[in-house]
């Protein structure tokens, strides 16, 4: 069984939801990051996953856009993103760990040695974010043979037909993007989720992690009742931008909040 | 060529270029589009409303004018300049801002959004927007509004939000990743207006479609005027909307050379450019997969040309598959070679042309010497060069 999918098991069993912090691999620094998941996991993460910089993020709204440029700032790629998963594994072996991207990065390596590498690092998922399925099945496939599983995004106005698509080829959890927006925009409709919820289990067994808009324990609780899972970026990555003279108060206030959501969410 | 060309596919692919690279939140959007797109341009009562706003309002056809002074000067081909710069607004862009603009109106859309380099399709959109009294929101990097304040103001004075870009390079590819936030974040009500044969598909082909209107009447005057058609075309190429509408009407025309000229900036071997065609690789940018100037790890590197219309790192991707099929030539020319093209134009036939058009226009200065007397070139003078008033200005120490 796929790490993915023995922790989503082993969290229903327990009756709990799988918290899942996003942050960019080399934000604000490529040092502040393995650390920074280590302690991530102890303070109550289930799965982590962790963005590949883009210099075009055209998903992500300006927290996570200029997480990025500061990633790059430091030189962080793609394959330096999967060197610290693959650190990373040498001492946590069962914490999944999800490289979040945008293709171009995975053009240039070719599919192939993407898929090599990311095997090699011992990855667990793989989410491009401009990656559709009509266009993606050739790097699923090639992933799925490595043991590596692809996680489709699905969207409020996402259709039967396309939850159907998703659910096929898509493996390990599906990621329910609450809004119509980008990362870190405005708020999310505890209402409008649950339908849609409904809809998607009604199609799928798969998991389904929820993020966008996710933003403090009380959000984080709301929503993990609505799925399987919480996904939470930008709130933690303002905590580094907002601390970028004090990286030791940075990941401490990132824990801070995680607590406080892990918290929430098993009370 | 025996078959005819027949491109994208269903799926919107130029062979391995094209497709639909977006986040799921516009697939549903875009679905929505593509099903309009092929409605409407089958549709008699759409293409008639079409063909008298291209008459009446954009005053089409634009005029096939033979330059004889500069023919006689270079003492080659004889070359013919496609007017587009006498179009109203004063570039090709309202081609294709008239065409979506009707199919916004159509689809029950009420308000429209772009984005924009030199400021042309800004203004273009705003026009037609202003026109149809739609809210109209146009994203333009910071850089470029201060190097194309003109225009900015000519958006405002027509109703226009104009959003100054100050992510990334804050140029156009900029705009572009601010556009599609902005559209995703209200797809019920928002039509995106994309600029050139850029983005998701159908975007490539829908914007080739409503400009391919110049290389339709580009054949047609060249018969009337000369009784043959044109031995090469020459159109410079930012995203490549004016190249590929002067091109696509001869792509099963042998005999007729299709050269797109790209942005050479400070020169390609600098690597301060814009010719990803040239000097770029396969990969995937705002949609769809083309030639890209990125670097080894695939993050896109800034782009540079005096330009702001071929200030881009990407092209679009029917380019990408005519330069590998070898259908079509692509060249470049540096900022320096363009305002020789500027300002033999300007001298030689008292037309100032848009910097853009100014690139096809110093590549006409060297190819025409190459070819005979009997021979003929039709360049496309995408746009008039009055937003470039200020630059050119700048550059020869004057203040205005
Ligand atoms: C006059 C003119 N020509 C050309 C271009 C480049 O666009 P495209 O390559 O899509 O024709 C622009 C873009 O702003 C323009 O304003």
């Amino acid at each position: 069984m796929s790490r993915l999918a023995a922790t989503f098991e082993r969290l229903a069993q327990s009756g709990r939801k799988a918290l899942i912090p996003f942050v960019t691999a080399g934000d604000p620094y490529p040092d502040f990051t393995l650390p920074l998941m280590h302690a991530m996991v102890k303070a109550g993460a289930n799965v982590i996953e962790l963005g590949a910089p883009f210099s075009d993020p055209m998903a992500d709204g300006p927290v996570i856009q200029r997480a990025s440029e500061r990633a790059l700032a430091h030189k962080m790629s793609l394959s330096r993103t999967l060197a610290i998963a693959a650190e990373f594994r040498k001492t946590d072996q069962i914490t999944p760990v999800v490289v979040m991207g945008y293709l171009n990065p995975i053009e240039a390596m070719g599919y192939e040695g993407f898929a090599n590498a990311a095997q090699r690092a011992d990855i667990d998922g793989v989410l491009t974010v401009d990656l559709p399925p009509e266009e993606g099945e050739q790097c699923a496939a090639l992933l799925k043979e490595r043991g590596i599983d692809t996680i489709f995004l699905l969207a409020p106005n996402s259709s039967s037909d396309r939850i159907e698509k998703m659910a096929a080829i898509g493996s390990g959890y599906l990621y329910y993007v609450s809004l119509k927006g980008v990362t870190g925009a405005g708020h999310l409709d505890a209402g409008d989720v649950e339908t849609k919820l409904k809809q998607i289990k009604s199609i799928t067994t798969l998991p389904v992690g929820i993020g966008f808009g996710v933003k403090d324990a009380e959000t984080a609780k709301t929503v993990s009742s609505l799925g399987d899972g919480v996904v939470v970026g930008s709130a933690l990555i303002s905590k580094i931008e907002s601390n970028q003279d004090n990286p030791e108060r940075a990941q401490e206030e990132i824990i801070g909040l995680l607590s406080s959501m892990r918290q929430a969410m098993d009370s | 060529m025996t078959e005819k060309y027949n491109m994208p596919d269903a799926r919107g692919h130029f062979g391995p270029y094209g497709g639909t690279f977006v986040a799921e939140t516009l697939i549903p959007p875009i679905q929505e589009l593509n099903s309009a797109y092929h409605k409407y341009l089958q549709d008699p009562e759409f293409l008639s409303e079409l063909d008298a706003d291209l008459k009446y309002y954009v005053g089409r056809p634009s005029p096939l004018y033979y330059a004889e002074r500069w023919s006689r000067e270079l003492g080659g081909a004889q070359i013919y300049l496609k007017r587009e710069d006498l179009n109203h607004t004063g570039s090709h862009k309202i081609n294709n801002t008239v065409g979506q603009a009707l199919l916004a109106k159509r689809m029950g859309k009420t308000r429209i959004i772009a984005e924009t380099g030199a400021g042309q399709h800004g203004v273009a959109t705003a026009t037609v927007a202003a026109r149809l009294g739609l809210e109209c929101v146009v994203y333009m990097g910071a850089v470029d509004v201060a190097r194309q304040s003109l225009n900015v103001y000519r958006m405002k004075l027509l109703g226009a939000t104009v959003v100054a870009v100050e992510s990334g390079s804050k140029t156009l590819k900029d705009a572009l990743n601010e556009a599609l936030r902005d559209w995703v974040t209200n797809v019920d009500n928002t039509f995106y207006i994309i600029g050139t044969v850029a983005g998701p598909h159908p975007y490539p082909a829908m914007v080739r479609d409503f400009q391919a209107i110049i290389g339709r009447e580009t054949k047609q005057q060249c018969q009337e005027l000369t009784g043959q058609i044109p031995d090469a075309l020459v159109a410079c190429v930012g995203g490549g909307s004016n190249a590929i509408g002067l091109f696509y009407p001869f792509i099963d025309d042998p005999s007729v050379r299709l050269i797109g000229v790209e942005a050479a900036g400070d020169g390609v071997a600098t690597g301060r450019h814009s010719a990803p065609l040239c000097a770029g690789r396969p990969g995937v940018l705002h949609g769809n997969r083309t030639y890209l100037m990125a670097d080894d790890d695939g993050e896109i590197i800034e782009t540079h040309s005096i330009s702001a219309g071929l200030d881009y790192p990407g092209v679009g991707p029917e380019h990408a598959w005519l330069k590998d099929t070898g259908r079509a030539e692509y060249v470049n020319i540096t900022d320096n070679e363009a305002l020789e093209g500027f300002y033999a134009l300007t001298r030689m036939e008292g037309i100032i042309p848009a910097l853009e058009s100014s690139h096809a226009m110093a590549h006409t200065i060297r190819l025409a010497p190459t070819m005979r007397k009997d021979q003929i070139i039709v360049v496309n003078l995408s746009g008039r060069g009055d937003k470039d008033m200020q630059t050119m200005a700048k550059r020869e120490g004057i203040e205005l």
